[in-house]
């Protein structure tokens, strides 16, 4: 019997500071033994258990995208007893990884379809991973949008990779700060939902949304993307909730009869809209 | 089904025999109450409790166990790599478990054995262990398993049911466990099986005449789970728990856990251990969020959970085997079966009056 407990053993290859508060560092990831990486088969959207020994587990989603080999990447905020202690390990540390766990976006669903991609702050992860993912495979989609805003610039992440894809004409870019003094900002200055109202194409069958951000973002986002004719159905969003098993077993993930990790995390938002409001 | 007669002044050596085979665990006192614990070679287990304080869930579930063990020590082999313990599950007898506590494994294995995911220290201790269980004559006054599904006699979930017949027990062999087990401990009295049957159905009959309370439970499934969730009685229903997490730790059929590691020095272990839906600290978010912050959502998610979400995700009836623990346990007097009520009368099609 499989042990779904036992982690894969990974060393750390590659550590980046992100933002300007040191509050985020991503880390690059490498199979100790070769053949787990073919184990390890994930899609955009999924999460992983990342295992401090010593420390214990924290289900962080993965950035990279399965189109990257070779290596898996998170980005890991700065919060408690395990991403804390991650935050001081160094590049060659071994630890683990435990997963894929969850389901990843509806990638069959969003086949030709518009995608709109809205993040908020750190939660743009597996939006990164989807981005990345997108690109790969370029023609199975249609009209690819990308809202993203953080507090300042120094606090967005990935920022060469944004720059980039800005370059490019099969992807509309639109990155937005709440704020900055920087004369040299040549990007918008205002809230994702404010960018999304001027910005996402206007709602229709063939169009979805994907959003990854503060429960603050996602509030005032949603009004934003029903005025611009969405439905529900196809708004589709990634939750969060403390969790420790990532298979659906220990029992704290839980929005009514759904575990957040087993079930989830991806959930449409009319999906959402008949589940108790516990995430 | 056969039937094998075993003489009490039989039971004792038929038990050491056994012991040659099986770690015995088996209802021990303690103080005023009762636990199943490891017997200790030559003591038998005290087959005169009514049931035990906590269920018998800890005997494959223990309440602290060890997932993996692991070295931070840069000079030994496999550092910070986490060690899988070797096959720490010895064939296990439970001698005496209650027909509830059987039924409640039956529950439990559905989230420890899903089709995805199972996980190997529950299945493995579940299958090394064999239940020799003791049917029910004296129910306490807070049982209601004939509601949930069981029954005092019930030995679907067992391995061996035992009926405690005076001088002798009667022991249906249900499985073919419980078969091996008679066959070490050398019973060999098999008895013709539709006189004992008979036997044991009127010591049924008598022991189900003793259950005093019963719930409903048929409307649960059909009720809407936001009506429930949204139903004006939570607060009431909290308004005196003071989310002690004692209905958690003694009920059988919960089973969330934690996971910890603790470190001594340069070595330690991965721990799981048992957790309660009823402490904050449960679904704390990082962050400080914490979506059942308050008392009355989680008081609202132990009884959701046991009578709306299991029922609904497993379609097998509700997560709960009656054997009223929580109700006699409770420092305030929160009661499953009147809050179960609620719910199922919340799932009834409302009364139209057509006066």
């Amino acid at each position: 019997m499989q042990n779904p407990y036992l982690p894969y053993p990974v060393r750390i290859d590659n550590i980046v500071t992100e933002t300007e508060d040191k509050n985020l560092k991503t880390f690059k990831f490498v199979f100790e033994n070769p053949e787990d990486e073919e184990k390890f088969d994930f899609s955009a959207g999924q999460f992983a258990e990342l295992s401090v020994t010593g420390k214990g587990e924290i289900p962080i989603g993965i950035a990279s995208s399965p189109t990257e080999k070779g290596f898996v990447m998170f980005t890991v905020n700065k919060v408690g007893l395990v991403s804390s202690h991650l935050h001081t390990m160094k590049e060659g540390d071994i630890m683990g990884i435990r997963g894929p766990l969850g389901n990843p976006y509806p990638w069959d669903t969003l086949e030709g379809k518009n995608i709109v991609i809205i993040g908020g702050g750190f939660a743009f992860t597996t939006l990164r991973a989807s981005i990345l993912y997108i690109l790969a495979h370029r023609d199975r989609f249609g009209d690819i949008t990308v809202i993203y805003g953080a507090r300042t610039p120094g606090m967005l992440l990935y920022r060469d990779e944004l720059a980039a894809w800005e370059k490019r004409d099969d992807i509309q870019m639109h990155i937005t700060v709440d704020g900055t003094d920087d004369p040299d900002w040549k990007y918008h200055v205002g809230f994702v939902p404010t960018i999304t109202e001027q910005k996402a194409p206007p709602g229709d069958e063939n169009t979805y949304a994907i959003i990854c951000g503060p429960p603050i973002m996602i509030k005032f986002t949603q009004p934003a993307l029903d005025k611009s004719g969405y439905r529900h159905e196809n708004i589709i969003m990634s939750l969060e909730n403390r969790m420790k098993c990532g298979i659906g077993m220990c029992g704290r993930c839980n929005v009514g009869r759904h575990f957040v990790c087993k079930d989830g995390p991806v959930f449409t938002l009319s999906q959402l809209e008949r589940m108790p409001k516990e995430y | 089904m056969k039937i094998i007669r075993i003489d009490k002044t039989d039971w004792d050596s038929g038990l050491k025999k056994s012991a040659d085979h099986y770690r015995l665990v088996g209802p021990t006192q303690e103080k005023d109450f009762f636990l199943y614990k490891p017997l200790k070679p030559g003591k038998a287990p005290d087959m005169s409790f009514s049931n035990t304080r906590l269920s018998a869930k800890g005997t494959i579930y223990p309440q602290s166990h060890t997932l993996f063990t692991y070295s931070l020590d840069p000079d030994q082999k496999d550092h910070h790599l986490l060690i899988e313990p070797e096959n720490e599950n010895p064939p296990t007898a439970v001698i005496g478990i209650r027909p509830c506590d059987a039924a409640a494994f039956v529950q439990v294995r559905r989230n420890f054995d899903a089709p995805d995911y199972q996980d190997p220290y529950w299945l493995n201790a579940y299958e090394n262990t064999v239940l020799v269980g003791l049917a029910c004559d004296q129910p306490g006054p807070a049982c209601f398993c004939t509601s949930t599904g069981g029954g005092p006699y019930d030995g679907t979930a067992l391995d061996l049911l035992l009926a405690d017949n005076d001088n002798h027990y009667l022991a249906q062999v249900v499985s073919d466990k419980g078969a091996a087990f008679i066959e070490k401990a050398g019973w060999a009295g098999e008895v013709e099986t539709d006189a004992a049957m008979q036997i044991f159905q009127a010591r049924k009959a008598a022991a189900e005449d003793k259950i005093r309370s019963t719930v409903d439970t048929d409307h649960l499934a059909d009720a809407g789970t936001m009506a429930l969730y949204d139903a004006p009685f939570w607060e009431d229903v909290a308004f005196a728990c003071i989310n002690c997490g004692t209905c958690t730790f003694l009920c059988p059929t919960c089973w969330c856990f934690d996971i910890q590691d603790e470190t001594h020095g340069m070595s330690g272990q991965r721990l799981r251990i048992w957790d309660s839906c009823m402490f904050p600290l449960f679904t704390r978010h990082g962050t400080g969020h914490n979506p059942r912050g308050e008392k009355v959502q989680r008081v609202r998610q132990r009884f959701m959970h046991k009578l709306k979400y299991y029922v609904d995700k497993y379609e097998a009836g509700v997560q709960c085997v009656g054997c009223g623990r929580c109700v006699l346990q409770c420092p305030v007097n929160i009661d499953i079966r009147k809050v179960c009520e609620l719910m199922n009368n919340a799932g009834k099609q409302p009364v139209t009056c057509t006066a």
